[in-house]
């Protein structure tokens, strides 16, 4: 099991606890979407999965090398092409220099951006930066991919089609992907395993299995929104004064 | 294998209706939607693409749309000429006001007794050593003030107890005009090059320190964490990431340290000289004091003045431009 959360519990100094007796159990390969309102501490979560931050009560356990980490905005660097995006990633990993530009090109050709490696950030969509940013999460070559709402900065028709480049790409490099969402219809989109988080505390209340039939039914995956948007709203009616 | 306290939701099949009614609309509009053949689109909830060279297509249709078409860069003659036109008017004003005679000429003297020194100078060869003399002076003083403190801005930039302790006296330092350090180095050194050059060094090394720490202030904190997250070490972190991160910032304190070089330089060249100090501009200046010759006078401001143009036109400014176009960031300034 690459991912093993057992009571985890967070909080800041003396506030209230941000996440508190989160379990969770996920496999390896498998593609978990964490669903949960804003302000639910899902980004926390997994920052602690990350290793950015540090739970303060429960126990944690993550594969020993860490996870690769795909932020909400691409946070490329904007003083270097696509490519050399990439290739710190894999220089960082300690990838040895002959082989880095060959290992960045196979990367950039993963998701479709082998023509743009020379580019700068500023010179490419919002789109191609989140998949410049994929290929540089891919080049570190972690099996567990941890992703914080990569997508809610684009725009519909962008998103669209990034769903169904992710999930290829899960399916051809075989990561454990963990997604934090707040998009119920993204979560059903991507998820295997669709885990809705609670807010103030945050807490895994529910899950739902989303299957293959899902993928191609249209009718059916829009009733699992429907009822996983119903527990949603009931989570959030509860903070209703 | 779920650990925690809810059971598994099996998805409820046709019975319940849909809870939402926008989620019920798209739905059906979805399915409808359908034409007879059978490639389905349900944008948002399935695949909405059939397969790997479909999606190719469909990515690099949604790339070229949203990529801007690129600009072809040519000489833009504003840039020459504007700066051009500008001298020209601020040199007729100045023969204009001389040509009133409310002054005596050699109080005031006007462009063309000053060009008339700049030849005698020039052919005495001594404008030729007082430029040469000063500018290599001020570009190695300057270019050691960098090696020197490039280091210290990164340590102290880095290193949060060092920079409560020292943070304060650099921009003290920075503040503290570097004439202030001729005296006591004229003192120390004797009328030696090293006079000069602590002098330089008392006045860029602040300057590029600060320039450098408040650069590393406003690298955006996320760069840090995707440092953290790619397995960068402490020393790949400042080298790989903050140093990058920070240049713009940096760029500026290089701009700055290099304006104080050579004020620092003048000043100590106008008050120490003599001993083994050659003959810089600031050394003409004060000749030109010395022999009450107002257009010697004129003649070093003016190279000094056209020194400093010069740097930041040929060195400074095509740097500080490629680097910032590079990040996109020059969209819309007037430079």
């Amino acid at each position: 099991m690459p991912v093993v959360l057992e009571n985890l519990g967070k909080r800041f100094g003396e506030g209230a606890p941000v996440l508190d007796d989160v379990n969770a159990t996920i496999g390896k390969g498998e593609f978990v979407a964490l669903l949960g309102a804003s302000g639910c501490g899902k980004s926390t979560l997994l920052n602690i999965m990350a290793g950015l931050e540090v739970p303060t009560s429960g126990a944690l356990e993550v594969p020993s090398d860490g996870a690769a980490f795909m932020f909400q905005d691409s946070a490329l660097f904007p003083w270097l092409t696509a490519r050399e995006n990439v290739e710190l990633a894999l220089k960082l990993r300690g990838v040895a220099k002959s082989v880095r530009r060959a290992k960045a090109g196979e990367l950039l050709e993963l998701v479709h951006l082998s023509e743009a490696g020379d580019k700068r950030p500023h010179e490419l969509s919002g789109g191609m930066r989140q998949r410049v940013a994929l290929a540089r999460s891919l080049a570190q070559d972690r099996q567990l991919l941890l992703m914080d709402e990569p997508f809610a900065a684009l725009d519909a028709i962008t998103r669209d089609l990034l769903h169904d480049e992710l999930e290829r790409i899960w399916k051809e490099t075989g990561r454990t992907i963990v997604f934090v969402t707040h998009n119920v219809r993204e979560a059903v989109r991507l998820g295997q395993r669709v885990l809705l988080l609670s807010s103030r505390p945050g807490r895994v209340v529910q899950e739902w299995n989303v299957t293959e039939e899902h993928r191609t039914d249209a009718g059916l995956a829009g009733q699992l929104t429907g009822v996983i948007t119903a527990r949603l709203r009931e989570e959030i009616r509860r903070h209703a004064k | 294998m779920p650990s925690n306290s809810s059971p598994v939701a099996e998805t409820p099949k046709v019975e319940a209706p849909l809870v939402e009614p926008v989620e019920s609309a798209e739905t059906d509009e979805a399915t409808s939607s359908t034409p007879s053949e059978n490639r389905k689109v349900h944008a948002a909830l399935t695949r909405s693409s059939t397969g790997s060279a479909d999606l190719r297509e469909l990515e690099s249709g949604l790339d070229s749309l949203q990529s801007d078409a690129v600009r072809k860069p040519g000489i833009d003659w504003s840039r020459i000429l504007l700066p051009v036109a500008a001298l020209v008017v601020l040199i007729l004003v100045w023969q204009f006001y001389v040509s009133l005679g409310f002054k005596r000429r050699d109080q005031v003297p006007g462009p063309m007794d000053v060009l008339g020194q700049f030849g005698t100078l020039w052919a005495e060869g001594s404008l030729q050593e007082a430029v040469w003399t000063s500018l290599q002076r001020g570009l190695m003083g300057f270019l050691i003030s960098v090696v020197i403190a490039t280091p210290i801005g990164l340590l102290l930039a880095q290193v949060a107890p060092l920079r409560r302790a020292f943070g304060p006296l650099i921009s003290g330092l920075q503040v503290l005009p570097s004439v202030a350090w001729v005296p006591a180095a004229i003192i120390w050194f004797g009328l030696t090059d090293a006079t000069v050059y602590f002098v330089v060094f008392m006045g860029a090394i602040p300057s590029i320190i600060n320039g450098l720490i408040s650069g590393v202030d406003q690298i955006p904190p996320q760069y840090r964490s995707v440092g953290t997250v790619l397995g960068a070490s402490r020393l790949q972190m400042a080298v790989q990431i903050i140093l990058p991160a920070a240049l713009p910032g940096y760029l500026g304190g290089l701009k700055q340290g290099w304006a104080f070089s050579w004020r620092s330089l003048m000043a100590a060249e106008i008050i120490a000289v003599g001993g083994t100090i050659g003959f810089g501009l600031g050394s003409m200046l004060n000749q030109g004091r010395d022999l009450a010759d107002m257009t010697i006078v004129m003649s070093a401001i003016l190279l000094i003045l056209a020194v400093g143009i010069l740097i930041e036109l040929l060195v400074f400014a095509p740097v500080e431009k490629r680097l910032l176009q590079r990040r996109g960031l020059l969209a819309g300034s007037t430079r």
